[in-house]
């Protein structure tokens, strides 16, 4: 166990209105599905501080990758121009703590699409 | 300008026309959230890189718009479509003006 | 049932404890966390095993009466002795101890006079755990592994002698088994490392064995040994390896797997295509598989206490049957292999004075499994105390370890048993009791998480100095109550601040005496070490 580990106390997190506000603004307060996207994110991270993430929306022209529990929920939006080969991306964030990552996509019939997952971030346990 | 930025990519030399390649991007970069503070309990401002682009003779890939809440050194991976031989543009736009651009050559036979 | 009888008869017997030959056409050995124990050892089962969520009351999570009425093993029978924690002590003075390399080689060498052509694969947390492991930065298990022929690994400990250690023995072209890892990245460009996997052509089959290696390494252990790797479950990527390797022609998939049994329960469920997971990390050694849809699960124990046989009939392409036996090492039973013997004895020659040197003696049993505690870790903890002058101590819930049982002597070589690894500083910090409070809630969750795909194994944070009450049930935050400091009998203050003393701790650059050094002063202090009942963690439910 890391029982000697320095925590740092996290900065407020974001309140659900920020999260409903990011999203808003991205769908325009339209409803989501969830056939159609695929989010991979670890169940429990390896280091809060860069969190391997992978969005998958086939078709989509846009996908929005939100933190719920970050100061700032706001991650990244990736826009997918004519060249890409496919309406999906890899990256690598920052979760202060345990929280749901969000993915939505914006499909150009303007219809859109959810996905979320909840990221444990852990200051360490012991093995067998 | 944060120090040392180094943008690194890795994309195929050689593919056939019409296929998908992945293509991975790697900038160091610190990525300075604006919510830490110093030693003297002052805020360190904010200086990320905002935005990343990729084309591809002229035509775009994908443009990311970033927050904070990317990592350091901001990793990506997606992929292209590619007809012809040609070349691969990237771009990395920082809070603080300052651009970083890469190539990388395809042919496509 | 047979057994137990032939064991109370005093003639339990080399070929009944390893059986005869098999069905089907392709025969698998599993070994797996064996943590360097090359010597016949006793190793206590644990009390407290509990399952939580979907889990609940499922095997392995079961303990005991209940582990006997499950698989129909009598009580006081040899089984019940290898199997459970009942009655250890006496059963011990009964059966003697289990393991041993040189047992395992015969074992080993009895399947492949049957089946020449059985595929040998270890489930990892070999190169760690021994004086002599530690000391030669695991090449004495690298060597005995070789030695043995092993097909193929997968790791955790491993990779606590440091990446470049890893590296040096995979990459020098002297290790026998296949390093496999399907998830071990490397963190920058985020591409595989080691094999995922390798295909073996055996009894005209196709089997593919697929690795997977400890998922949760930069959490549990220390980032900065291998500070370029990544690692995590990688499920959606598990899922390709399998198709892939079907579709090389693969005939059966067995999974090399060092999730931890209840993971490796849900990777069943969700992961299709496999037909066999060996799974390992969790120590369980249960005596039959365990299935989920089409896939059959193995758990093959610790410490060299057993070696699993699994022969399974493929035909067309498909597996149509599993056979299973659970072989325990009783070592007085089973004949040492003379090369092997020879060999283990060349590994040990250099710290044999030592190792043996005596140290105090054990006044009642020291073991290390059990949810809450462990008495080896009792004893820890209070030589964190004693010899760091600390309020509180702090062990951590590994689950490897050798047992000791009253009367015996303790030698240095038993205290390494329980404390050899590469991260040993006994640290002394100050901590608050909220800061206190977090630590137990989180290792908490990473145990009693209803989710497995949230849990990381091992067992809780053994306590020293203060005592507290746990509901597994509750949810993350709110199981751990009643936190008193145990020398005063006070509740502790969230805002107090304690002398903290620990081991083991992840981060880098901690400070203070091998944990060994502080374990071996305690105990010449003290001569004979007795440990009460430790009745400090209070454990509710509901
Ligand atoms: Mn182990
Ligand atoms: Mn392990």
């Amino acid at each position: 166990v890391g029982a000697a580990a320095a925590i740092t106390l996290l900065p407020g997190m974001a309140s659900a209105a920020l999260v409903d506000d990011a999203i808003n603004a991205f769908t325009g307060g339209a409803e989501a599905g969830s056939d159609g996207i695929t989010l991979i994110a670890p169940e429990i991270a390896e280091n809060g501080n860069t969190v391997p993430i992978e969005v998958d929306a086939p078709g989509a022209e846009a996908i929005i990758v939100l933190a719920a529990g970050n100061p700032n929920p706001g991650v990244a939006t990736f826009n997918f121009g004519p060249a890409s080969g496919a309406q999906a991306a890899s990256t690598r964030i920052r979760l202060a703590g345990e929280q749901d990552v969000i993915a939505i996509a914006r499909m150009p019939d303007g219809t859109f699409r959810r996905a979320q997952q909840e990221v444990k971030v852990t200051i360490g346990g012991c093995g067998g | 300008m944060a120090d040392n930025v180094t943008p690194r990519v890795r994309v195929p030399r050689e593919a056939s026309a019409g296929d998908v390649v992945s293509i991975r991007t790697l900038i160091s970069h610190p990525m300075e959230s604006g919510q830490r503070r110093d030693g003297d309990g002052n805020v360190i401002p904010r200086s990320i890189i905002n935005r990343f682009t990729c084309d591809f003779n002229g035509e775009n890939v994908i443009d990311v718009t970033m927050e904070p809440s990317i990592s350091t050194n901001p990793y990506f991976q997606f992929s292209a479509v590619v007809n012809e031989t040609g070349t691969f543009n990237f771009t990395w736009y920082d809070d603080d003006g300052s651009v970083y651009e890469e190539t990388a050559d395809i042919t496509v036979a | 049932g047979n057994w137990a009888r032939l064991a109370a008869q005093q003639q339990l017997t080399q070929d009944d404890l390893i059986g005869g030959g098999g069905t089907g056409n392709v025969t698998l050995i599993h070994i797996t966390d064996i943590h360097a124990q090359t010597q016949p050892i006793y190793f206590r089962e644990p009390e407290f095993n509990l399952g939580v969520g979907e889990m609940t009351g499922l095997a392995p999570h079961i303990v005991g009466a209940d582990f006997r009425a499950a698989y129909g093993i009598e009580q006081g029978s040899a089984m019940d002795y290898a199997l459970t924690f009942s009655d250890f002590t006496s059963l011990a003075r009964t059966y003697g101890r289990m393991g041993g390399l040189d047992r395992i080689a015969t074992v080993i060498n009895a399947i492949r006079a049957d089946r020449p052509e059985a595929l040998l694969l270890d489930g990892g947390d070999t190169w760690q755990g021994s004086l002599p492991a530690l000391r030669t930065q695991g090449q004495d298990m690298v060597d005995l592994f070789n030695a043995l022929n092993v097909d193929a690994m997968t790791s955790h400990w491993e990779f606590t002698l440091g990446a470049d250690r890893v590296n040096e023995i995979v990459e020098g072209g002297n290790l026998v088994p296949a390093f496999l890892g399907q998830n071990i990245f490397d963190a920058m460009w985020d591409e595989p490392v080691y094999e995922d996997y390798r295909i073996y052509e055996r009894g005209g089959t196709s089997v593919a064995v697929i690795g997977q290696a400890f998922p949760y390494m930069p959490i549990a252990n220390p980032s900065w040994m291998f500070p370029d790797l990544s690692f995590g479950l990688r499920r959606q990527r598990m899922a390709e390896v399998v198709q892939q390797v079907r579709g090389e022609g693969a005939e059966v998939v067995v999974l090399l797997s060092h999730n931890g049994f209840d993971t490796d329960r849900k990777i069943a469920a969700d992961v299709p295509g496999i037909d066999v997971i060996l799974t390992g990390h969790t120590h369980d050694a249960l005596p039959e598989p365990v299935q989920v849809g089409n896939t059959f699960l193995i758990a093959s124990g610790s410490h060299g206490k057993f070696v699993s046989r699994v022969d399974l009939d493929v035909q067309d392409g498909a597996m149509r049957g599993i056979e299973h036996r659970l072989i325990p090492v009783f070592s007085d039973v089973i004949a040492p292999d003379p090369e092997m013997s020879a060999l283990v004895a060349e590994t040990r020659a250099p710290f044999e004075a030592e190792m043996s040197e005596v140290i105090g003696q054990a006044g009642s049993l020291l073991y290390r499994r059990g949810n809450f505690n462990g008495t080896w870790d009792d004893v820890i903890c209070n030589a964190l105390i004693s010899q760091r002058d600390a309020q509180i101590a702090l062990s951590p819930g590994f689950r490897w370890g050798a047992s000791v049982i009253p009367g015996q002597d303790i030698t240095r070589e038993d205290i390494f048993n329980a404390t050899a690894m590469s991260y040993p500083e006994a640290y002394r910090n100050e901590m608050t009791g909220e800061f206190l409070k977090i630590v137990l809630e989180d290792v908490a969750d990473n145990i009693f998480n209803p989710d497995p795909y949230y849990q990381q194994g091992g067992d809780m944070v053994r306590v020293g100095g203060m005592g507290y009450r746990i509901d597994p049930l509750a949810e993350q935050g709110n199981r751990i109550t009643n936190m008193t400091l145990l020398e005063t009998g006070e509740p502790i203050d969230p805002a107090e601040t304690y002398v903290v003393a620990g081991w083991a701790s992840v981060n880098e650059g901690t400070e203070g005496p091998a944990i060994w050094d502080v374990v071996e002063s305690h105990i010449r202090e003290v001569g004979t070490v007795n440990i009460d009942p430790n009745n400090t963690v209070d454990v509710v439910s509901g």
